[in-house]
């Protein structure tokens, strides 16, 4: 199968988990008062699911227009990360591709692609594999807003059938298939007892400690069971 | 069209997209010094872990570890079905299937 295809393939459990969220955003997005222009564009030009709710629920509660800005850089600024972790598989991409590329740079998408690239690197495939995850995950995200919206324009109170489980369930279902040796368990498990914990910071602080916890933990052990293996080594050797 | 509206939406794309770009495009010369390497691996595991498990055991806020609480089930069939068949979308179906018959049966 051409890489493309193959890309957009390997993204569909993404899709299905992303498109009640589109729904719900157009529904929401509709109900809070939000204009159908400003409710597409969001999802056209932003394109980033959750920094999109936490607008609908600021621009919903009259906030000022900076503090949605700010909102959305923190709850936002983990695609930094992606985009650091990606660079590696993108540095001999035309500047085209890698401006194109980062407009699309999701959740999803960096799961589904960063899987696949760190196990096959040709630049060329990886590149048209990434842009076809990229593409079905964006004209999904667009179908199901627009889906959203006119169901919101018809049909009040969708949001309270428990379509928010899609979410857990995807984001669940990703990482258990992540959770491949002990730093990256206790990692996940830092990272979820601090997001509880800390939970109801404002402006998904919370999250960004949880990850920041998260990854020190798994470095923390990563060199404690490093240094247990090799001496285990060294222990069963001549 | 509303102005306010519409500075809303242009500093967003800005911000969000400013964010995506940073490395990516801007950041081509760098090289990564290892350990920063070491620490993006477990960015995805620690952010996904970080957004369902406050989602699964507190959905409404406080934490709920009663049989009202359909999502812990449900995200626990996920985790389990995705350990077993390797398979995401077969392990979202699952915790769909085990959220919606707990939800039916209990709620």
């Amino acid at each position: 199968m051409r890489p493309f295809f193959a890309g957009a393939r390997d993204t569909i459990p993404m899709l299905v988990g992303a498109a009640p969220f589109g729904v719900i955003f157009g529904t929401l997005a509709i109900g809070a008062g939000l204009p159908v222009w400003l409710t597409l564009g969001l999802s056209a030009l932003v394109f980033a699911g959750s920094s999109q709710f936490v607008a609908v629920s600021l621009l919903g509660g009259g906030a000022a227009v900076p503090v949605i800005w700010l909102t959305t850089f923190v709850v936002n600024l983990r695609h930094a990360l992606y985009s650091a972790t990606l660079l590696p598989y993108a540095r001999a991409l035309p500047a085209r591709w890698r401006w194109a590329l980062a407009f699309w740079l999701t959740d999803e998408t960096f799961a589904v692609v960063e899987n696949q690239l760190r196990h096959h690197s040709s630049l060329h495939d990886g590149a048209r594999y990434w842009l076809g995850s990229s593409l079905a995950m964006y004209f999904n995200w667009q179908v199901w807003t627009l889906a959203g919206v006119l169901l919101g324009q018809s049909v009040p109170g969708l949001a309270t059938l428990g379509l928010n489980f899609a979410m857990v369930a995807t984001f669940a279902a990703i990482v258990a298939l992540q959770l491949r040796d002990r730093p990256v368990l206790c990692a996940a498990l830092a990272a979820g007892a601090v997001a509880l914990l800390a939970r109801d910071l404002p402006y998904k602080l919370g999250l960004m400690l949880a990850a920041m916890a998260g990854v020190a933990t798994g470095m923390l052990a990563e060199a404690w069971f490093g240094r247990a293996q090799a001496s285990a080594q060294e222990e069963a050797g001549p | 069209m509303n102005s306010t509206w519409a500075l809303v939406l242009a500093g967003m794309v800005v911000v969000t997209y400013g964010i995506r770009l940073s490395f990516l495009v801007f950041g081509h010369r760098l090289t990564f010094p290892g350990w920063l390497e070491r620490a993006l691996r477990y960015v995805p595991a620690a952010v996904l872990t970080a957004l369902v498990v406050p989602m699964a055991l507190a959905p409404q806020g406080a934490v709920d570890l009663s049989l009202h609480n359909a999502y812990l089930p449900g995200t626990v069939a996920a985790v389990a079905v995705a350990f077993i068949s390797r398979q995401t979308l077969a392990a979202i179906l699952g915790g769909f299937v085990v959220y919606g018959l707990w939800r039916w049966l209990l709620v």
